[in-house]
């Protein structure tokens, strides 16, 4: 039966703010039953306070061939790291 | 506490006692039920889901038994009275005795008794009893999503395939002799409802609206008002509830004593 649902990326927020995580996926028929099985199968040990869920059929995702040169490029730029400034005390911690 | 000292002095313990026993062992007994479900369910996120509810009840049950085997003050402990009870002495509702059958019939159970639960709690939070009004506020969050699941399912089901729908109209048919349980009030509730420490039988009203409502919703038909089963709330069940607590007190029995 399940295999008939769709497969939904669930999406949870933490006790502590911050941001939404991927926590994983589940199958659903509809989104309002995904938000339900998402209560059910990922917050059981307290762990969030917001829930997202999004078909996995519409996440965008990045070819794992084009890796080398969507990914490697950036490898070689360690100027982009924000380490070759001196940061006055006064500012503090950043 | 102070104003449970002034409800053990205005209400018969015996008779609090009972109504405790009610609530916990109908949260007992269905969260067993529930609980036979685990690893056998249709699918993965629903198999998850019943044990949670099944859960919720069992947590439930030890906040009731707990406090009636403080009411009872025998030195009867909250294990003690949900494993060493014998069928003849459990006051929980037939309905929630009712074997699983297939999942559909499991909900419309579910649903149901939700129904019921949910308004119950509802009332309880109002409860003179500041014991019971507390246990009713912790309870009735949990049971707010329940109500929510199984009624959102039964009208899936009902207004979905027409086997789903002809498999939930006959759980309908076969379990609904088995609320009218719900609402009859028996002499102890009488003292119970005085002292503001039950709720009135007046759920019934509220039930029969919310039923009616997801039925219609779920396309299903319901029952006419016919003959309804009762005898749960004075100990006499039907022959289902030996089988479930020969499973449930197994251990207990066998090897008395034995803790986790």
């Amino acid at each position: 039966m399940s295999s008939e649902w769709p497969l939904w990326e669930v999406f949870i927020r933490g006790q502590h703010g911050l941001n939404h995580r991927h926590v994983g996926s589940l199958h659903a028929p509809d989104a309002e039953m995904a938000i339900n099985n998402a209560r059910d199968v990922y917050t059981r040990r307290n762990e969030g306070v917001s829930i997202w869920v999004v078909r996995s059929s519409d996440i965008v995702a990045s070819a794992p061939s084009e890796k080398g040169p969507l990914f490697e490029p950036s490898n070689s730029k360690v100027y982009r790291h924000p380490t070759f400034f001196d940061i006055p005390d006064e500012v503090g911690h950043m | 506490m102070g104003s449970a000292t002034v409800t053990d002095t205005t209400v018969d313990r015996a008779v609090l006692f009972e109504f405790l026993l009610r609530m916990g062992d109908s949260t007992l007994v269905l969260g067993h039920r529930l609980s036979e479900w685990c690893g056998h369910a249709p699918a993965l996120e629903e198999d998850i889901a019943l044990a949670n509810t099944a859960l919720d009840f069992i947590g439930q049950t030890q906040l009731w038994l707990s406090l009636a085997s403080e009411v009872e003050g025998k030195g009867r402990s909250a294990d003690d009275l949900a494993y060493l009870r014998d069928a003849r002495d459990f006051r929980n509702l037939l309905l929630t005795e009712r074997p699983n059958g297939d999942f559909g019939k499991t909900l419309m159970r579910q649903f149901l008794f939700d129904a019921w639960h949910h308004l119950c709690l509802g009332a309880l939070l109002g409860s003179s009893d500041a014991r019971v009004a507390a246990i009713a506020e912790k309870a009735s969050k949990e049971v707010a999503y329940h109500i929510e699941r199984s009624r959102d399912l039964v009208v899936r089901l009902g207004d979905g395939t027409a086997e789903s729908h002809a498999r939930m109209q006959e759980a309908l048919d076969d379990l609904w002799p088995y609320t009218g349980e719900m609402f009859v009030n028996e002499a102890s509730d009488v003292a119970l409802v005085a002292a503001g420490v039950a709720p009135p039988a007046s759920l019934k009203a509220e039930w029969d609206a919310l039923v009616a409502e997801t039925l219609s919703e779920a396309t299903l038909k319901k029952p006419a008002e016919g003959h309804m089963h009762k005898g749960g709330k004075r100990g006499i069940h039907t022959e289902h509830l030996g089988y479930v607590l020969a499973e449930l007190q197994f251990l207990q029995r066998a090897y008395p004593g034995a803790p986790w």
